[in-house]
């Protein structure tokens, strides 16, 4: 019986085809939304946690400067400093510090041979490579020794090697930095653009303590990094650090810290969290377009019903039970479902990859989104086909007969 | 024996302030191998008879023994297994679905007694051949005339070899050719010991018949057999 059930839907939807297809459509276009919408948000969603896991989500950034109480507050970096023994003092006080790299920086004008160039100098520590995953292409990096010795050697980003070196081979050439002599030890990997679209390899390394002390003359540092050994801990370890920062300052209970320390674990949890809403904000206004292709069905299902009443009694009359009719009926409703349902996913699907392809937006395709979206298509055949198909088999078969 | 026994059958219905009786205390005992006209005025009855007798109503009070079975007292899905099993249906306007061919409205019955479908298409071209459409099994109905598309009725109501076949004016909307040609294949049919009740009220039509009853205000008030 269920299977002549089946074919007599699908015969009644083949009968009137057109109708048919535009109710699928409603259907199609409801599925399809929801997974292109879903894909689109979990694509942002990728795209900010890739961003700042290039940037390290187990990182902790301390600037000098933070909240007064009153009056003028001064930006990030100003005011009372930070001193490389902070960051010494840090790294030895609080538990679960991987590595640390405290650094300066500043543009200067670069001159080698007759080419010249601007660019952000960083003075910063050996660990600080590790910390932001710099990679060497050619060269070394800068050690201790060199930080200790003060040496006026630099590591050049793949930007600053073209500009100043465009016949190649920068390495063990020198360069000017700000008419100082520096020898290019290394060149990076080229990193590319970062998450903000600033040009990671358009920047100078070199020690610490030669931009303090030769080049900048201050005994401060504008950035300490601390890497934390997981993201688990990174919460434990911030903590454990401003107040490690906080005796060092002398900085008095219920007063302002006069640092900042920036936690990448929550800056990445905060912007997950919107993305999550951008998701659940696109699918929940394509999931509404599902809902109306859902009272497409039923309205087309009822107009339905109403043309085949004549038919309805007939078959009630040559022996067809309540349940016959409305498995019949209800079987057109779900096939619509299912069939719609199965062609939104491919419309879905490739709509993803138009989006990525022409609008350049990165779309994850989730199978959880096509599972659901499938599902509750079927689900809506259902629920908007019983109605229908109760009516349709409550149908008292003398007026049904009479029906004109 | 009777296949049809009503035992003091009443249907009420209640329009407004007043009561109807569209069936008042009817009594009759029809047998097997007989063929009746039921005749009689419009407003006479003689259609909620038919509905009684082809169980797609049920009396207000009184019995009704179908093939030996009370059958007053089934509910909507006894009294569809009912008519599939133990009745065939003929209709003034033949009732055949448009978009099906003539032999898959014969088939439908079938259908829903749960018979696989190479059986049933087996058997519906047999049930065609028997009434002279052997080669229009994939006519639609609307490719055919009404005297064929009657028979294609006729066809459809032996299908399940049923105890009685009810027909309602079933030359009502045929000429007079085509209606000679349905009555002689009702008649071939109840020669072959069919039972059939046919509701009609052209008296040239029941005058073929082997039994007449008349009935007027819901009332049997003539009981003729000839």
């Amino acid at each position: 019986m269920f299977n002549e059930s089946i074919k007599m839907a699908l015969d009644g939807m083949i009968s009137n085809k057109l109708r048919t297809f535009l109710t699928l459509l409603g259907i199609i276009i409801g599925v399809g939304a929801v997974i292109a919408m879903v894909s689109l948000g979990f694509g942002v969603k990728e795209n900010i946690k890739n961003n700042i896991s290039k940037l390290g989500s187990n990182l902790l950034v301390i600037t000098s400067g933070g909240r007064t109480a009153t009056g003028a507050r001064l930006a990030a970096g100003e005011g009372a400093k930070l001193t490389y023994e902070d960051a010494e003092a840090i790294m030895k006080q609080v538990d679960g510090v991987a590595r640390m790299s405290a650094s300066v920086n500043k543009s200067y004008q670069l001159v080698a041979g007759n080419q010249n160039w601007t660019s952000r100098v960083e003075g910063t520590t050996p660990s600080n490579f590790d910390i932001q995953s710099l990679e060497l292409e050619d060269g070394r990096i800068f050690n201790n020794k060199d930080l200790n010795s003060r040496s006026r050697v630099a590591v050049i980003g793949s930007t600053v090697a073209e500009s100043l070196f465009p016949e190649g081979e920068p390495v063990g050439k020198m360069m000017r930095v700000n008419k100082a002599p520096f020898q290019v030890i290394g060149v990076l990997k080229s990193k590319g653009q970062s998450g903000m679209g600033q040009d990671q390899d358009d920047v100078v390394y070199i020690p610490l303590t030669t931009a303090q002390n030769r080049m900048m003359g201050i005994t401060y540092v504008q950035r300490v990094t601390l890497q934390a050994e997981n993201e688990n801990i990174i919460n434990d370890v911030q903590a454990e650090a401003e107040q490690v920062l906080r005796n060092r300052h002398k900085i008095k209970a219920g007063n302002y810290d006069d640092f900042t320390v920036r936690n990448m674990a929550a800056i990445m949890e905060t912007m997950m969290e919107t993305a999550n809403s951008i998701t659940m904000l696109l699918g929940c206004i394509a999931a509404i377009s599902l809902l109306v292709g859902g009272i497409g069905i039923m309205n087309i299902m009822l107009v339905s019903v109403t043309e085949r009443t004549r038919e309805i009694g007939i078959r009630k009359a040559l022996g067809a039970t309540y349940n016959n009719i409305l498995l019949q009926f209800l079987l057109e409703a779900m096939v619509i479902g299912i069939v719609g349902g199965g062609l939104g996913v491919l419309l879905g699907v490739g709509a993803s990859f138009a989006i990525s392809y022409f609008a350049g937006w990165n779309t994850v395709i989730s199978l959880w989104a096509i599972i659901i979206a499938v599902v509750f298509s079927i689900g809506i055949g259902l629920f908007f086909g019983i109605y229908p198909a109760r009516k349709a088999a409550l149908l008292d078969p003398i007026d049904a007969l009479r029906y004109e | 024996m009777a296949v049809i026994q009503l035992k003091d059958i009443m249907k009420t219905y209640i329009m407004g302030d007043s009561i109807v009786h569209a069936l008042d205390h009817v009594n009759v005992s029809i047998d097997f191998g007989e063929f009746t006209a039921i005749m009689g005025p419009s407003g006479s009855g003689k259609s909620t008879m038919m509905n009684i007798l082809g169980c797609l109503d049920r009396p207000t009070s009184g019995e009704y023994y179908l093939d030996g079975k009370e059958i007053a007292g089934y509910n909507d899905d006894e009294l569809a297994h009912t008519r599939n099993a133990k009745i065939g249906f003929v209709f003034q306007n033949f009732n055949l679905l448009s978009k099906l061919t003539a032999q898959a409205n014969v088939a439908l019955p079938l259908v829903y007694a749960g018979v696989e479908e190479e059986e049933r298409m087996e058997r519906a071209k047999k049930a065609l051949e028997a009434v002279g459409l052997g080669a229009r099994l994939e006519h639609k109905p609307m490719e055919m005339s009404g005297g064929q598309r009657q028979r294609v009725a006729i066809a459809r109501a032996l299908i399940n070899n049923p105890a009685i076949i009810m027909a309602d004016e079933p030359t009502g909307n045929l000429d007079t050719k085509s209606s000679y040609e349905i009555m002689d294949i009702f008649k071939y049919l109840n020669e072959q010991g069919k039972t059939v009740v046919m509701v009609t009220h052209e008296p040239d039509i029941a005058e073929q018949t082997k039994r007449i009853l008349v009935m007027r205000d819901g009332k049997l008030v003539s009981d003729e057999r000839r």
